[in-house]
């Protein structure tokens, strides 16, 4: 089989590649979208044990303020104000060692992307941020925070290193081979742990639904750390088909199909991301738009979609009320195999969101019967403060 | 019973004028969790290379082809409550349709197992 040379590897691909991963293009890389078992299966024990995925196409950063004068809180501040400039939630606001879920908006209100910003814990630290993007927005997102941090603050890709998610009940056993720091943390914490595998930066965060971790390490130092979690009892390396049903389980977004540069994060479900003080002084790009939406309600609404029948719709399906009016579209679709059936998301006119609200989605020209439902279809199991 | 097969993966085996129809084991190795199958109702004159079925997995949808030309005269009903039968012997009980030939010539141009298995190694 011949591959595509100007595709991009991780520190993993040859590991993948040896354990008979089925690798495919994705963002720019060559990543593994299956193993042997095969998604359904990877899906399952994810859900109950726990699975590793290779999520080194993504984008982790550090952005450090470059007047050094600055310590502790001030430094925080200072580097919040910077990025604020460009972000809706209260990164002034975040504790140390917190991480948070944001959106990058546009002028107009829509998505340029969804990210996680944290501020590290250590006081040696503060007036740095680290942020994680998207594989396929990173060259943007990475220009966007340098041009607004221009000459105060210096951005450092580390999207060099591997980073990897630990992800499922059992994943707080795994992640003991880094020590015992991780399992200290609560969901949306970070760490810089130094351990068997030289330093390494570990959130409590994830793309499934689950409790887990996310751990950024040394290019060098991956495969050894990914081989000792593989060697034990409870992990399998799981390919990224499993992460995408895991994560429309878990009623999260995938940018680019869920968000884009036309969905405003109050239409898609994400108000609780701007913080009560960003609202009130509405000082971010779009919050013209976003604003108004918060007042007086979006026209249309990201819901959750689950059928009568078997028959799974896809992205771009057509959403029909039942008079046959065009009322929306589906922005992702699939099979949940916890749920067992076809699940799917969409947006929706505001007067069709309301959950139990019962709808046609356009599959292969046949109308089928859909009900709006709740988000997530499957709880989330988040190991939360306190 | 004479089995051929095409380059877009399906099977069809041959016993008087009725061809039964589905996917190879290759195709269903490649698609995965077979999740849905949407069969054509019984009546349905097809053409050789007319979209027949579809069959879903996870991840995607893919159109099943005719492998020859006939009309639809049974399908495969066990496959909308057990899909998955589409993996565990998509080469015998996890047929799709049965067709009556309405062309027996067209089978002289699918390739035989021989055929198709080298075929497969050159993908």
């Amino acid at each position: 089989m011949s591959e595509d040379t100007s595709l991009k590897t991780t520190p993993l691909t040859g590991l993948w590649q040896s354990m008979g991963g089925r690798m495919v293009p994705f963002a720019g890389y060559l990543m593994p979208v299956q193993f042997a078992e095969g998604v359904m299966k990877e899906h399952v024990w994810t859900r109950e044990s726990c699975g590793l995925f290779d999520v080194s196409h993504m984008g982790p950063a550090f952005l450090k303020l470059d007047d050094l004068s600055l310590t502790g809180d001030a430094a925080h501040a200072a580097i919040a104000a910077l990025v604020e400039t460009i972000l809706p939630c209260d990164v002034a606001g975040l504790a140390p060692g917190q991480l948070r879920y944001t959106t990058l908006p546009n002028a107009t209100g829509g998505v340029l992307d969804d990210l996680f910003v944290g501020r590290p814990k250590a006081d040696a630290d503060q007036g740095t941020l680290y942020f994680v993007v998207n594989a396929g927005c990173k060259e943007q997102d990475f220009a966007l925070i340098a041009q607004a941090c221009a000459g105060k603050a210096t951005l450092t890709r580390a999207d060099d290193r591997a980073l990897i998610a630990v992800q499922g009940p059992k994943a707080v056993e795994a992640i003991g081979n880094v020590g015992d720091g991780p399992k200290r943390l609560s969901f949306m914490e970070f760490a810089t742990v130094k351990g068997p595998y030289g330093e390494v930066v570990v959130s409590r965060s994830g793309y499934t639904g689950e409790d887990g971790f996310e751990v950024l390490i040394a290019a060098d130092k991956a495969e050894a750390f990914v081989r000792t979690l593989l060697a034990t009892a409870h992990v399998k390396a799981i390919g990224l088909g499993a992460r995408d049903s895991l994560r429309l389980e878990a009623g999260l977004c995938l940018y680019g199909h869920d968000l884009d540069e036309t969905t405003s994060p109050i239409e898609a479900g994400l108000a609780w991301t701007i913080q009560k003080v960003r609202r009130e002084r509405g000082d971010f790009p779009g919050a013209a738009r976003i604003l108004k939406e918060l007042a007086e309600k979006p026209s249309r609404k990201r819901v959750g979609l689950l059928p009568k029948d078997k028959a799974p719709a896809r992205e771009g399906a057509e959403i029909r009320n039942l008079a046959g009016e065009k009322v929306g579209m589906v922005t992702s679709g699939g099979y949940g195999p916890t749920i067992g059936g076809p699940i799917a998301m969409g947006y929706v006119d505001a007067a069709f969101a309301a959950v139990g609200t019962e709808l046609d989605l356009i599959v292969r020209d046949q109308p089928r019967r859909w009900v709006v439902a709740s988000l997530p279809f499957v709880p989330h199991n988040y190991h939360r403060k306190g | 019973m004479t089995t051929k097969y095409t380059k877009d993966h399906e099977w069809v085996s041959v016993a008087g004028d009725i061809a039964t129809c589905g996917i190879t084991a290759y195709a269903a190795d490649q698609l995965g969790d077979v999740v849905f199958v949407e069969l054509p109702n019984i009546g349905r004159i097809v053409s050789q290379g007319d979209e027949v079925a579809v069959v879903e997995s996870v991840k995607a949808a893919s159109d099943v082809y005719a492998p020859v030309s006939g009309e639809v005269v049974d399908v495969n009903e066990a496959l909308a409550e057990a899909p998955e039968g589409v993996n565990e012997a998509a080469e015998s009980t996890g047929w799709f349709t049965k067709l009556k030939l309405t062309d027996p010539a067209e089978l002289d141009a699918l390739m035989d197992r021989a055929a198709y298995d080298s075929y497969l190694a050159g993908l």
